[in-house]
């Protein structure tokens, strides 16, 4: 069984080791925020952030991590759905269908503290995820109104 | 565009406390026995009508009948009803009737199918009378209680006044006597131009939700005592299972069942998905690949070319004068056949559903755009009436067309009947998702134009060849149409057909547009804007090489052709006007147009594209809409931007080929879509005129294509006539 830390929470995983963290998420700990829309890294519906980083959690194998690794998904990302990407999706109605936006703002979420204050040509390399419903310029509005809620919550 | 968004954190608390105080919230600690919410809500608080219920504390539930896929229809009809309602849209939230319950109750909600950009247009009439009896009935128990006239009350913001007292009193404190009487027999519709709550950007209703991850999709649902299932079916099209060794997965961990589902797929079952679908990957299955075996793309490219030349099987869609004598007389023909390839539609939500089956009851949980449907065909998979039948509707990560097409939910019943009294969840692959679709049809299409001496159009023929969707999926109107598809000449037909909603812009004096019924064993299906997709390619990339052939440019060559269409001008001009066409790009920029109506709504897009080196950018479209009433316009204009993505995703990228009777592609890897980067500045210009309905989600979803394609032309002087772009010796950038 693999010790997890999930949300600042360690957790038991009582699963086969080569099961992807999306299916601990989904299955085991009932975390369907992160959704499956692929299983091969390629539309980031899965994001999760494992020490920062945004990862698919559809690639990561249970036994490739261990319990100090920090795995934010985004039930964990605020406590109250109030962190500045999660304020700034809902004051432009960036979701449409909404199935891709959590995978979408843990992008957005490794980008900002990377560079809390990102211009296009960084927006454009730092967020890989496909939405169907075609929202990427709210995404991109939404991003960009995140960093100034952060630079006014830091003021 | 500047929005209005009332009291956003009183929003937030009545999203989650206005589902779950009705017993309707789908979520984690779903009852065992989740029971339709009429009975539940009656219990404590009886509806005004099927559309209003009125808590004690003046929480608003308004009822919708049609699937919230992304398109924001939930917001607009709830929009609709509170405008008639003149509740405070605060208080607003909203539910799902059933499918079971519209069935007891001789279709209360009237359609539930949510297709065609129908879902405002085909209901805006009836459920703004729903808002407006119920606020009859408000008023008019409040006057009972005071012994007043309800001539003498108003309502506004869901406070009732009496007028000569001053007197007031709330919706929720009425709400139950106003329950108990007659609705009005005859109600009268405010005009739009009064309108405070439809008509103004306000915020969905749906959105909180969606970035904290809590909003439960199909694939989501967990009920207790749940077990999931994962399926393969033959990846040949009309293929059959001939036999699988279930022995060789019995032993691996969680797993329950492995089961034949009709006659063409496998399912395994197991305590979690991911363990069902290892198992399925480890289990060896035999196909019998059947007569499509070897059925591949180039054998369905020449059925296609057959057809753009033969005399069999062509129904002609539209004719005025003669165009084949016309141009024999013309001073002048150009001639291009273009040709559109299959699409999967991709929704990021697999397909899915859940199934609980007993003798006596089957119930379904799943995203589709047609309730209805869905419970006729959870009942004929059931082998129980449907009145023994239920669907519980969840909101879709995605539709396009693809979830009103019920393939999984016969499944799902079908692998539940199985394993009796059990809820089993089927969720899709990937994989399976885009080799089991119903692909938009691919066609070809030959267009002749003819030009005189002084470069005016005299005649224009054009021959579609390729697949009818509703030859497959609906026969019975074709039957209707005397064998032919009219939905396969949208944007090339007169305003007396298809109900005027996909009405061709130009007036030329001679024309001809046929189709050569082309049907190769693949299934097809809607897909967001159908057949107006392509065929806006076909004649607006055409129109603007005859304009080029004609010496003229290529927005005066469309206008004198428009003359009789205002509406469809307006737009064209509208983007024209703001895109500065006419007056020098920025370096390097090319333009090109495109205008079309389809859905009842007009739309016309300016591109401006740079080609460097053979690497084609985007830079920006700006894209007019006139779709006669706007409900939302911050939504029309979400609608707009996502429509073009949608577009341009296929354009760049979207093809679907065959090779061994199989769908080559199987992922994202494969079958790529336009991501971020591409993502071009859209400027939408929305100009309702007023005086109809017209449709939101699909009509734009046309335009960018072919203006793209029209500004590679001026950027190059190439054409492009086969898509998608990825094919071509230009990089996309």
């Amino acid at each position: 069984m693999s010790k997890l830390k999930i949300n600042g929470a360690i957790v038991d995983i009582p699963v086969e080791n080569d099961t992807p963290l999306l299916w601990v998420l989904r299955e085991q700990l009932g975390l369907t925020g992160s959704k499956y829309g692929c299983g091969i890294g390629q539309c980031g519906a899965c994001m999760v952030l494992i020490d920062g980083e945004a990862v698919p959690s559809c690639m990561v194998s249970v036994d490739s991590l261990n319990a100090n690794d920090d795995i934010v998904t985004i039930e964990g990302l605020s406590e109250d759905g109030s962190h500045p990407l999660q304020q700034a999706f809902v004051e432009l109605d960036t979701p449409q269908c909404g199935y891709c936006i959590p995978g979408m703002i843990m992008s957005a979420a490794a980008l900002l503290s990377r560079n809390p204050n990102p211009d296009d040509a960084v927006i454009d390399a730092g967020i890989p995820n496909i939405c169907r419903c075609g929202t990427y310029a709210r995404v991109r509005q939404g991003i960009k109104r995140a960093a100034q809620i952060m630079q006014q919550e830091k003021a | 565009m500047k929005k209005e968004r009332i009291n956003v954190s009183r929003r937030e608390f009545l999203i989650h406390t206005g589902l779950t105080g009705t017993g309707f919230a789908l979520g984690l600690s779903l009852p065992p026995n989740n029971k339709a919410f009429a009975a539940e809500t009656s219990a404590t608080t009886p509806e005004i009508n099927a559309w209003v219920v009125i808590e004690p504390d003046d929480t608003v539930i308004i009822r919708i009948a049609r699937s919230e896929m992304g398109q924001g229809t939930l917001t607009g009809l709830a929009q609709l009803v509170a405008e008639e309602l003149e509740c405070d849209w605060s208080k607003v939230t909203t539910q799902y009737p059933t499918p079971g319950q519209s069935l007891a109750r001789d279709r209360v909600w009237g359609a539930f199918a949510t297709g065609g950009s129908r879902g405002i247009r085909t209901s805006h009439d009836y459920v703004r009378k729903g808002g407006a009896v119920a606020r009859e009935m408000l008023i008019q128990a409040a006057a009972y209680a005071w012994d007043v006239s309800a001539d003498d009350c108003s309502a506004d913001n869901s406070v009732i006044t009496h007028n000569p007292s001053g007197r007031t009193t709330t919706y929720g404190k009425v709400a139950t006597a106003a329950a108990k009487l007659e609705p009005p027999s005859d109600v009268m519709l405010k005009d739009p131009k009064d309108w405070k709550i439809a008509g103004k950007p306000v915020a969905r209703l749906d959105t909180v939700d969606k970035v904290t991850g809590k909003q439960v999709y199909g694939a989501d649902l967990q009920l207790p005592g749940m077990l999931n299932a994962a399926i393969k079916a033959c990846p040949v099209f009309g293929g059959t299972v001939t036999s699988f060794d279930s022995k060789a997965i019995s032993n691996r961990p969680g797993v329950r069942k492995v089961v034949q589902v009709g006659d063409d797929a496998v399912a395994v079952v197991a305590d979690t998905w991911w363990r069902a679908k290892t198992a399925l990957d480890a289990l060896p299955i035999e196909w019998a690949e059947g007569p499509n075996a070897k059925l591949d793309s180039a054998a369905i490219d020449k059925m296609l070319t057959e057809g753009l030349s033969s005399a069999n099987d062509v129904f002609i869609g539209n004719q005025a004068g003669d165009a084949k004598a016309a141009l024999k007389r013309a001073a002048k023909t150009v001639e291009a056949t273009y040709s559109y390839p299959y699409q999967a539609h991709a929704c990021m939500e697999p397909m899915n559903a859940t199934a609980r089956w007993t003798k006596q009851r089957c119930e379904v949980w799943c995203p589709t755009q047609n309730g209805e449907s869905a419970l006729q065909d959870t009942a004929k998979a059931a082998g129980l009436p449907a009145e023994q039948c239920e669907v519980y509707k969840l909101h879709l990560g995605g539709g396009f067309g693809r979830r009103s097409i019920h393939d999984y939910i016969t499944q799902a019943v079908t692998i539940a009947k199985q394993l009796p009294d059990t809820p089993v969840k089927l969720l899709w692959s990937r994989e399976e998702d885009i080799q089991h679709d119903h692909y938009h049809p691919v066609t070809k299409c030959r267009l002749v134009g003819g030009l005189d001496e002084s470069g005016n159009l005299t005649g224009l023929h054009a021959r579609i060849s390729g697949h009818s969707i509703f030859a497959v999926r609906a026969p019975g109107m074709v039957q209707r149409w005397d064998g032919a598809d009219m939905i396969t000449f949208q944007g090339f037909v007169e305003d007396d057909m298809l109900g005027g909603d996909h009405s061709i812009g130009y007036s030329f004096p001679n024309l001809l547009v046929e189709h050569a019924m082309r049907n190769p064993p693949v299934p097809p299906g809607a897909w967001r804007a159908v057949n107006a997709h392509q065929n806006a390619i076909y004649l607006e990339c055409f129109i603007d090489e005859l304009a080029r052939a004609a010496g003229k440019d290529p927005l005066e060559f469309r206008q004198k052709l428009m003359t009789k269409h205002p509406k469809n001008l307006a737009v064209l001009n509208a983007v024209a006007e703001k895109v500065g066409w006419g007056k020098p790009a920025p370096d390097g920029v090319h333009r090109g147009l495109a205008v079309f109506k389809s859905f009842a709504s007009y739309t016309a897009a300016c591109a401006e594209v740079s080609v460097d080196r053979g690497k084609v950018k985007i830079h920006r479209i700006v894209a007019a809409t006139d779709p006669g009433h706007a409900v939302n316009p911050q939504q029309i204009e979400a609608q707009v931007e996502g429509s073009i993505v949608y577009g341009l995703s296929a354009l760049l990228y979207g093809e679907i080929t065959v090779k061994n009777g199989r769908v080559e592609q199987g992922n994202f890897d494969s079958y790529p879509m336009m991501l971020i980067p591409e993502m071009p500045k859209v400027e939408v210009i929305l100009m309702p005129s007023g005086g109809f309905w017209g449709g939101v989600g699909e009509p734009t979803t046309v335009i960018a294509a072919p203006a793209v394609l029209n500004a590679i032309y001026a950027a190059t002087g190439r054409r492009i006539r086969t898509v998608p772009l990825k094919n071509s010796d230009l990089k996309i950038t």
